[in-house]
């Protein structure tokens, strides 16, 4: 395969001012505001904010996968390659490179179709591989997603598999066209808590092992940090902070964040969604254009919130989108914790 | 589901009740077709402008004159007056057959769908081997062995249709059935007929309504087929499908109004009871 | 064998007895009505003649009328079971080579207008299913209207435009040689499909709208597979399972409304036939068309569900997941 390779330390993947405006009840409404952020290779990026927030919509802007009629402005780039403008053979091949896990995996998968024909479908249309060479390789991939019995596995229905062991039949089969990158939407959400844990740490492993860059999307803060090295938080449809994954936590730059955080106090709990915020997320469309969205629920809001937008400003190696983060530096964890 | 929550479903719920609230000029249509067909078959022969049974031979065929708007039929009846009467049994037929396939359905449906196991099994079975008729085909049976008229090819219509009905309704009832506040009732010791009768009906009444509004439709459709080959409602009695048969042969002489009249009242009248009934029907699901 | 194909088997063992139960309970009815309906089967096979006592018996005897009713349907149905439905009263002759000798009418006429709806019908709702635009609307318009028409409203209008003012194609009567027997065959098929044909292409239309909809074809798109492979392996594969069902029971209630164009045509078929002998109450005739039309509607029905259970790997013992 002829690819493209970025030069050293050059971000895989590159979100720069992208925004995304769907029609909603006849007018364009903005779903993501200005998204920027990069993904290096081997790097895994966390993003994590409340529903809504356009999680699933930045991964599928990357991917090309929105809605018709959506409108985008900015530029998503992938090794090096500007994504928005791609066609054809370059378009099947990025296609190739970058591999979605869905949240839900029964959804997700042709219910007429067999697992083996589900699995190889891309190998066989796009690269042109023969059936059964494209079989034999799944059945190594799912032996590396722990599932030893492939072989019969091809010949299943996905119906006849458990939600646990079809999102591993997904990744095994995004894993199949030796992507550079892997977008995880929510991939456990749909599984109980077990479940959830196995998953997950094939995932992970797999990834290190395969030395694969990957946007991680959760509601978990947790979670991301404990597989991610960076997380991006979001909060209607703007990157509200971005930072290390082990800092997030104890040192939130975004008063958002810290309410993330308190709203989820430890890993245990993640079968539950968040809650624990006060008032109700805004999607972008609602955001107001000349302030900063979190305004309504935040407690440390001020007039200077209210004026307008706040820049994404750099602080303490992380990247913040308030207006008093300087101010409120090192206070945040505290205050809400008391 | 992540969509559930949150803003998605806030802006989707506004989109959806923004829909909603627009009633479409398709509904006012057809309510307003149904008020005026049902108005005119209660009240036909009071509108009527001259007899509608009275042949005159000379006036074979006549086309429309500023007296008599869509001329005479093949008898030289004034076909004004034959639609406007013929509305009631074209209208009365189909009602009755509605009414009667919906108690029965209702009630095969809630019993099977309440009591289950063996009574349940037992239903269904019956109502899948109802499916072997044709609806059609039974009127046209029960016509031979009873003699032509309405009364045994609605009769037929009624237990042909009743599965169609039942099992539709069967499955609702078993959804409501499965709601929790179905069974909080059976704890705080509530009769069964009396939950059945209060909440579990009532709450599938708009599925009732919508296939009500359809059966009628469909109905219509096969009663005046029925009267159309000579084994419903019989001559000289003024009704649509009648009416259409009395002036076939018009067709081909060039008279085609007499004939095309009674055909374009029953397909208006059949249009607006379909459409209805599909608006109905989404906006049950909708609610759901 | 996989356990795929054993489900597929207890489905099509379950199906099979169904329909025999259907078939025998069917019969039974056809027969019970008959037998019901008041007047006098002797006087019937006289012909109203009043008969001397012992040609009575005789009668009797070789009819079985003097036998208890179960019995009578035991003879009625392993009679017709071998091909025997008894003697038409108004023509004297054997009711199996009256209905052999109208059979291949309504055969053809409810073969075409299957034709016309699948063609048309399921064509019309891929077409205005994948294209957004002028075609879509005109085609949810008129279909909704057609989907409306009584078939013989549907027939006079045909006749009045195609054979009256066109002359394109005759109104009445069978034809003589195939070119000839289809062409008196179009009108009669198209207003048999008419509202068929708009039902399929509705549903179609739904099918093909919803599958392109579904989060699986959003796999495939993210996987990079072209829209032409698309389109067929997700798309159409899984919009064909309901398309096959309505395009199946539609056609097999064709047969049904099949009485009523064949009158309006004059083609001498079997639906004709049994109305006819409705109203002339040649009660064998009745019986007979009865028994074979419910048979082929009960038949078609089984093949539609065993179609179904083979298109759609997650039917069970179930039937038609409505
Ligand atoms: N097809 C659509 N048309 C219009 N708006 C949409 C559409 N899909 C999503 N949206 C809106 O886009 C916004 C972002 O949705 P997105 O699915 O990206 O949220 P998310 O962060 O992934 O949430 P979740 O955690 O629930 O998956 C939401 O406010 C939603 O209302
Ligand atoms: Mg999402």
């Amino acid at each position: 395969m002829n690819r493209a390779e970025p030069a050293a330390g050059a971000p895989l993947l590159e979100l720069e001012g992208v925004t995304v405006r769907l029609p909603v009840e006849g007018s364009m409404q903005a779903v993501l505001q200005d998204v920027s952020f990069a993904i290096r290779p081997g790097e895994a990026l966390g993003l994590v904010g409340e529903s809504g927030s356009g999680k699933s919509m930045t991964a599928r802007a990357i991917d090309r996968l929105l809605p018709p009629g959506a409108a985008v402005t900015g530029r998503v780039r992938f090794g090096g390659r500007d994504v928005m403008t791609l066609s054809g053979a370059d378009l099947k091949r990025f296609r190739g490179e970058v591999a979605m896990i869905f949240q839900d995996p029964r959804a997700h998968t042709n219910p007429v179709r067999r697992i083996g024909d589900f699995m190889t479908e891309a190998l066989r249309t796009n690269a042109r591989v023969p059936m059964d060479e494209a079989a034999r390789r799944a059945v190594d991939l799912l032996a590396s997603v722990g599932i030893e019995d492939g072989d019969r596995r091809l010949r299943q229905y996905p119906h006849e598999l458990s939600g646990g062991l079809l999102q591993r039949v997904m990744i095994a089969t995004a894993l199949l066209t030796r992507p550079r990158l892997l977008l995880a939407d929510e991939p456990t959400t749909a599984l109980d808590v077990t479940t959830q844990a196995e998953v997950l740490a094939i995932l992970d492993n797999l990834r290190s092992e395969l030395s694969l860059a990957m946007l991680f999307i959760t509601h978990n803060l947790e979670l991301a940090a404990a597989i991610c090295d960076r997380t991006v938080v979001m909060y209607a449809g703007q990157v509200v902070e971005v930072r290390e994954s082990n800092r997030l936590h104890d040192q939130p730059l975004h008063p958002y964040t810290a309410a993330l955080a308190a709203a989820r106090p430890s890993i245990d709990a993640t079968a539950h969604r968040l809650t624990a915020i006060p008032g109700r997320p805004l999607s972008a469309f609602e955001a107001p254009a000349e302030a900063c969205a979190f305004t309504a629920r935040c407690p440390y809001a001020a007039d200077v919130c209210r004026e307008r937008r706040p820049a994404l400003v750099e602080l303490d190696g992380g990247l913040t989108r308030c207006a008093r983060a300087r101010e409120l530096f090192g206070r945040l964890e505290v205050e809400l914790h008391a | 589901m992540s969509v559930a929550a949150g803003l998605a479903t806030a802006a989707w719920r506004r989109y959806r009740a923004g829909r909603q609230r627009r009633t479409s000029p398709v509904l006012i249509a057809s309510a307003a077709v149904i008020v005026l067909a049902t108005f005119v078959a209660v009240a036909g022969p009071l509108l009527a402008p001259y007899n509608p049974d009275l042949p005159d031979l000379s006036q074979y065929f006549v086309g429309p004159t500023p007296d008599h708007l869509l001329g005479f039929d093949a008898q030289g009846r004034d076909v004004l007056s034959r639609l406007l009467v013929g509305a009631r049994t074209s209208m009365l037929g189909p009602l009755a057959v509605t009414l009667m396939c919906m108690t029965l359905g209702s009630l095969l449906a809630v019993t099977a769908a309440w009591r289950g196991g063996i009574i349940d099994a037992f239903i269904s079975s019956g109502l899948d081997i109802l499916f072997a008729f044709p609806g059609i085909l039974l009127a046209v049976l029960a016509a031979a062995v009873f003699g032509a008229g309405l009364l045994a090819p609605v009769l037929a219509l009624s237990v042909a249709y009743t599965p169609y009905v039942a099992r539709v309704l069967r499955g609702a009832a078993l959804r409501e059935r499965a709601q929790p506040y179905i069974a909080a009732l059976e704890v705080q010791g509530a009769s069964s007929v009396a939950i059945c009768l209060r909440h579990l009906i009532p709450n599938m009444l708009h599925l009732i309504v919508a296939q009500a509004t359809t059966l009628f439709g469909y109905a219509m459709v096969d009663l005046a087929a029925i009267s159309f080959l000579g084994l419903g409602v019989q001559p000289p009695s003024a009704d649509w499908g009648v009416m259409v048969s009395e002036n076939q042969q018009g067709i081909i002489q060039g008279f085609p109004i007499p004939a095309l009249a009674a055909g374009v009242c029953i397909v208006f009248v059949v249009i607006a009871f379909n459409l209805l009934g599909e608006r109905l029907y989404e906006r049950g699901e909708a609610r759901r | 064998m996989g356990p795929a194909e054993s489900v597929h088997l207890r489905f099509f063992v379950r199906r099979l007895a169904m329909l025999l139960v259907s078939l025998l309970v069917a019969s039974f009815v056809i027969f019970a009505a008959i037998y019901l309906a008041p007047g006098n089967p002797i006087a019937a096979l006289s012909g109203g003649r009043s008969l001397p006592p012992d040609s009575l018996h005789v009668l009797e005897a070789r009819y079985h009328l003097d036998q208890p009713f179960i019995v009578q349907y035991w003879y009625w149905l392993s009679n017709a079971f071998h091909g025997n439905l008894g003697i038409s009263i108004t023509l004297r002759e054997n009711v199996s080579d009256l209905i052999a000798s109208r059979i291949s009418t309504t055969a053809g006429l409810v073969l075409y207008s299957s034709i016309l709806i699948i063609v048309i019908g399921v064509g019309l709702g891929i077409l205005s299913g994948f294209k957004r635009g002028l075609l879509d609307t005109s085609t949810l318009v008129i279909t909704a209207i057609s989907a409306s028409l009584p078939a013989f409203v549907a027939a006079i209008v045909l006749i009045l435009v195609f054979a009256v003012q066109l002359q394109w194609f005759p109104s009445l009567g069978n034809g003589v040689g195939f070119i000839d027997q289809v062409r008196h065959l179009t009108l009669p098929a198209f207003a048999l499909a008419v509202s068929s044909l708009a039902i399929v292409a509705r549903v179609t239309r739904a099918a093909i709208r919803e599958e392109a909809r579904r989060e699986h074809v959003q796999t495939a798109v993210s996987r990079g597979i072209p829209t032409a492979e698309l389109i067929r392996r997700h798309v159409l594969r899984n919009a064909a399972i309901p398309i096959t069902t309505i395009s199946g029971i539609t056609v097999a209630s064709l047969i049904a409304v099949a009485a009523v164009v064949e009158v309006v045509f004059g083609l001498a078929g079997l639906g004709a036939y049994l109305v006819q002998s409705a109203q002339s109450k040649d009660l064998a005739v009745v019986q007979g068309i009865s028994l074979l039309l419910v048979t082929t509607f009960v038949v078609m029905n089984v093949l539609v569900d065993v179609l179904y259970a083979v298109l759609d790997p997650r039917v069970s013992l179930g039937s038609r997941a409505q």
